[in-house]
Parts: C-alpha cells; sequence; structure tokens
C-alpha cells in the first residue's frame, strides 16, 4: 500500500507546474496516513529516465518509469492501458493526480475501469482518526464539500492548481528505488489520432507584466456595459482583462482572459468588477497584491480572495468611483 | 448523423445557495436552468447538423420532473426529440444520491437504447463541477471520446471525424477518431443561440419519451459535510450607498496604485 502520485510533464520537458503541487499533497496523505510515497512518470524510454531519477532523490520511496513508444504524445486510450496495469502492480491506497487537462480527459475513464470514481479537482485535504477527506468545490466556490472514498478499490483524486505549495526537493531524502515499468498496449487499443499542437495567433497583450489590472466578469450583463469598465481601467492606467465567459461570448479577445483557461497574472492591484470568482478564474489572479471586488452578491466567492469587497450594485459603483479618480 | 446531447439541469446562477440542514447537502431554491456548457454542447450539435443538412438531435437529461422545463427549452432551440430519465426529487434514487459513476450508468442505459453516431456533452457542470460525467459515460459505452472540444468537423455519412481541441496556455490540437464517439464541448467554440417564438411553439409537438431510471447502485464516495468556505483574506467590507462605497475605493485605488 502506498501513495501513487502520477506526475505530467510539461509540454516543453521538465514537469507541469501542477505536478510539484500534486507532489506535494500526496507526501502529505502519505505522512499522515504512515504510507508510503510512490511516484509514476509515463513517457517514452529517452524521456522517462532522467526525470525518474531526479523524482527518487526528492523523497520518493519507489519510481515507477513506466515506458512505452505510445505514450509519446498523449492519448487517453494509452495512459488509461498504461495506468490501468500499473495500479493493478503497484496496489496503492491512493492514486493522486495534478488536475490538468490531460488528467481530465483520462483519469475519470481510469476510474471507471477500475470500477471506481476520481474525486476530483480537490482544493484541500485533511486526516483524522486515519480516515482521508477531500475537499471539492461546489456552485462555483460558493460551497466546500468533503468527500470520503467509500469504494474497495483505490482511491483516485486530482488536486487543483494553486491549492498546495509546490513540493521542494529535500537534499537529505534518501534516494528511492527507480522501477522500469514496461505496459502492453496494443496499437490497435489506440482510437483517437491527435495531430500536432498549434496556437492560433501570437499574444499580443501580456497581463503578466501588468501592474493594474481592471478585469470583468459576467456581472456586466451586456457588451454595451463595457464601457464603463474600460473608463475605469484608464482612469487607472490599467490593462482590461476578463474572466472566461466574457471571451466566449466574444466581447472581449480570448488573450484577455484571466484564469486556469488563460493567462495568470501577479499585479499589485486587481479590481475585479461583476466577477463571482470561480475556482478556474482564481487560480489565475491569486498572486495578486491587493484585490479589490465589486459584486452584488455577499457570498460571492471573489470576496474571499479580496482585500477589499464592495458589496453592491456595479453599475452605479463602477462610474462613481471613475468620476472619483479623475476629479 | 444521429447526435445525443446530454444535458443537465442546474440551479440558476444567482439563486441563494445554502447547505442543507444535515449538513451533507445543498439547498438551492426552485430557480433552474440548463448547464451552461451543456448548452454549448447542444449548440454544437444543432449546428452541425445545419451544416451536414441531414441528422437527428436527442436530447436527454436525467432527473425530477423539473427537468422537464430544461428539455423543453432544448426543444424550442432546435432539438427533435427528448429523452427524460426520471429520477425521485429526493433520497437514494435521486440524482444527487448518486456518485459520477452511477450518473453515467443511467444515462449510458439511455443512449444505448439510441445507438447514436455522436453523444456531445458539456465539459463540466456549473453546481458540482466534477467534470468527469462524459469520460465516464464513453468509457461505459466503450466510445473513443475526446474533451475540451472548440468545434467538429463531420461529413455525413462519414466514419471519421476530426476536432479541435483545447490545450492549456493558448495551444490547440486537431484530432481525428472514429464514429460512435463521445465528446465534451468547451464553451466558447461557438455562440449560443436563443430560442425563438417559433421554436417554441413548435417544441410543443416534439416528444418526450420518460424513461424509467435505472436503480442507484452502491456509492464509491460519500460526501460527509458540506459548509460556507472560510475566507482566508482579511477583507474590509464596504457596504450601503454606492456613492460612499465609490469614494472609499477610489481613496483606496489612489493610494495602491499611486494616482
Amino acid at each position: 500500500m502506498s501513495v501513487l502520485v502520477v506526475m505530467e510533464q510539461a509540454s516543453g520537458g521538465g514537469w507541469h507546474r501542477i505536478s510539484r503541487e500534486a507532489l506535494a499533497a500526496g507526501k502529505r496523505l502519505a505522512a499522515e496516513m504512515k504510507l508510503p510515497v510512490a511516484a509514476a512518470v509515463l513517457g517514452t524510454p529517452d524521456s522517462v529516465a532522467m526525470l525518474a531519477a531526479q523524482l527518487a532523490g526528492d523523497g520518493v520511496t519507489t519510481v515507477w518509469g513506466v515506458e512505452h513508444s505510445a505514450l509519446d504524445r498523449y492519448t487517453a486510450d494509452a495512459f488509461v492501458a498504461a495506468l490501468q496495469q500499473l495500479v493493478n502492480e503497484a496496489k496503492p491506497a491512493f492514486v493522486v493526480f495534478p488536475h490538468t487537462y490531460q488528467v481530465r480527459d483520462y483519469a475519470p475513464a481510469l476510474a471507471t475501469r477500475m470500477s471506481e470514481v476520481l474525486v476530483s479537482d480537490v482544493v484541500a485535504l485533511n486526516v483524522s482518526d486515519g480516515l482521508a477527506t477531500f475537499t471539492r468545490q461546489w456552485m462555483g466556490g460558493k460551497l466546500n464539500a468533503q468527500y470520503r472514498h467509500t469504494g474497495s478499490g483505490s482511491c483516485f483524486v486530482s488536486v487543483q492548481a494553486g491549492s498546495f505549495r509546490a513540493d521542494v526537493p529535500e537534499a537529505s531524502a534518501a534516494a528511492g528505488e527507480v522501477k522500469q515499468f514496461a505496459p502492453q498496449i496494443d496499437a490497435t487499443q489506440i482510437r483517437t489520432k491527435p495531430g500536432e499542437p498549434f496556437r492560433e495567433a501570437a499574444r499580443t497583450v501580456d497581463l503578466g507584466s501588468a501592474q493594474v489590472i481592471v478585469s470583468v466578469g459576467r456581472g456586466i450583463g451586456e457588451q454595451e456595459n463595457l464601457g464603463m469598465v474600460e473608463e475605469l481601467a484608464s482612469a487607472l492606467g490599467a490593462e482590461l482583462a476578463a474572466s472566461r465567459p466574457i471571451c466566449d461570448a466574444g466581447w472581449l479577445p480570448m488573450e484577455r482572459q484571466v484564469g486556469s483557461s488563460g493567462q495568470t497574472v501577479a499585479p499589485k492591484v486587481y479590481v475585479a468588477v461583476g466577477i463571482s470568482g470561480a475556482i478556474q478564474h482564481l487560480v489565475g489572479m491569486k498572486g495578486a497584491r491587493t484585490v479589490i471586488a465589486i459584486n452584488k452578491d455577499p457570498d460571492a466567492p471573489i470576496f474571499e480572495v479580496a482585500d477589499v469587497a464592495a458589496v453592491g450594485d456595479l453599475f452605479e459603483i463602477v462610474p462613481a468611483v471613475t468620476r472619483a479618480l479623475k476629479g | 448523423m444521429k447526435i445525443v446531447v446530454a444535458v443537465k439541469q442546474v440551479p440558476e446562477r444567482d439563486a441563494p445557495v445554502r447547505v442543507s440542514v444535515d449538513g451533507r447537502g445543498v439547498d438551492t431554491g426552485d430557480a433552474w436552468t440548463m448547464n451552461e456548457p451543456d448548452a454549448y454542447a447542444l449548440e454544437e450539435a444543432l449546428q452541425l447538423k445545419e451544416r451536414l443538412g441531414e441528422g437527428e438531435v436527442v436530447v436527454l437529461s436525467a432527473g425530477p420532473e423539473r427537468v422537464e422545463s430544461t428539455l423543453r427549452e432544448a426543444l424550442a432551440k432546435g432539438a427533435d426529440r427528448a429523452l427524460h430519465i426520471v429520477t425521485t426529487e429526493d433520497g437514494a434514487e435521486s440524482l444527487e444520491e448518486r456518485d459520477t459513476l452511477g450518473v453515467a450508468q443511467m444515462l449510458a442505459e439511455a443512449v444505448r437504447g439510441e445507438s447514436p453516431d455522436l453523444v456531445l456533452t458539456g465539459l463540466q457542470s456549473d453546481d458540482l463541477g466534477a467534470g468527469q460525467t462524459g469520460v465516464v459515460l464513453a468509457e461505459l459505452l466503450g466510445l473513443p471520446h475526446v474533451t475540451l472540444v472548440l468545434s467538429v468537423e463531420a461529413s455525413a455519412g462519414a466514419k471519421q471525424i476530426r476536432v479541435k481541441r483545447e490545450l492549456e496556455d493558448g495551444w490547440f490540437q486537431h484530432i481525428e477518431l472514429p464514429v460512435p464517439a463521445l465528446l465534451t464541448i468547451q464553451s466558447g467554440g461557438n455562440r449560443l443561440r436563443y430560442a425563438t417564438l417559433m421554436g417554441i411553439k413548435r417544441a410543443r409537438s416534439k416528444e418526450t419519451k420518460q424513461v424509467e431510471a435505472t436503480p442507484a447502485g452502491e456509492r464509491r464516495d460519500e460526501v460527509v459535510r458540506v459548509a460556507m468556505p472560510e475566507r482566508t483574506r482579511q477583507t474590509e467590507v464596504l457596504n450601503g450607498a454606492a456613492d460612499q462605497i465609490a469614494v472609499k475605493l477610489a481613496e483606496r485605488l489612489k493610494a495602491e496604485v499611486g494616482i
């Protein structure tokens, strides 16, 4: 029995940024459950060896180097097949994933194939009396729900970005054992044919370096109302940004989106106008030094991360703030 | 091309949310709407049918009687017929008391009877947000799947489709896969339509078939506690008249930004 952390590689090499956070979560869970930590890295024999060796020096007891030529370019079919075989071999009590787009694509199928469920998008974990509970958000972050695994097999969980402080390798850690694992994957099992990743157009807006950002959400209601937010941004010398629904509607270009599917920002001041604050948005702006939020709903999750919470009608407050700034 | 779109009815976005009396669920009042990611899935299905000039769009939802309003909305937007998996409102057989696998098993049973070429659903629900139902459903049906799909290219009678998938950090990818297949649709790939008066009228004559929900099996997880989140920062709360709030905000902004 162990806690097995399935690490994800970044597309450009090295670790996906959430992998080290998942490793930290896995280590904490293992310590509190008094279980050893194992980690797995999947890929071709070329790509796996170095990363596996690195993990072995990171306080991981057993590192599984899961190697197969079919694991080169990601497909759900190859990953599910490989991990099913690994889980059957390693029999972990817990399998911890980073909650990446890739994990969202295959981990639910893996759990299903093993007659289990995945507790996805976990923001906190807790162990008491030897029982682990995992916190997920409901209703766009308005509620926290604690889940406990009751199935008889492995417990599968994926952890949300920014919820656990990334693991820092311990210099003094005893070296772990690296095991090579060669899954059986038949080319005919792989039903999808993935193409080369591409970008649509070069980003022309770098929100990441902006000092002041005024960001607008669904509360603005209509595209015609964006003007008042633009005026506030210009009065502050701020970059204009938005949450996903505004860009989905085509009211602002996708490159102005802040959140897990957009840009990650860390300005001195972040003004959130009519943004409820779903976790997907919060992970993109939690690094802001000061967060000022304007929302009519006193229970809006954005207020949980706000330094200043203005509860009221943005259509009255925003123009009045702009006037006061200019006056 | 026959397309089944699985949609969920969720509480309206602005509906007040409270922890239920037993501390393990949520009280949401009775304002319900179609899960927005599922609305994008429905839109993709309707546009696909329009582009192909043939086919059928069947909308599928599980839940108590109230989900009929969401099915009617889908029919008014252009779906051809509806399938309603009827569950109890509360108790062990309700939607809320089933885990992800249990919900997907119930949907799989209904989809099997239709033998569609494509099954579409939203990438996640606005209420529980697990983001798994589509993938679990694909696995149960033995179908290949792609998640976070922004657009679908298909031709009539083709055995293969090509989809555009969103990756992280502004990257995309095309994926080819055989049909039948299941796709979860990402928002923003298309623009949602509104139901027209004509559509609403036509929906009245469209069929909604009720099917009985399969019995709920044993859960693999349980919800032990639901609570309002704790605030992590010291927050200065500004209430009251808008102009007074605005004066305080402007002062703070001037100080922070250095105007």
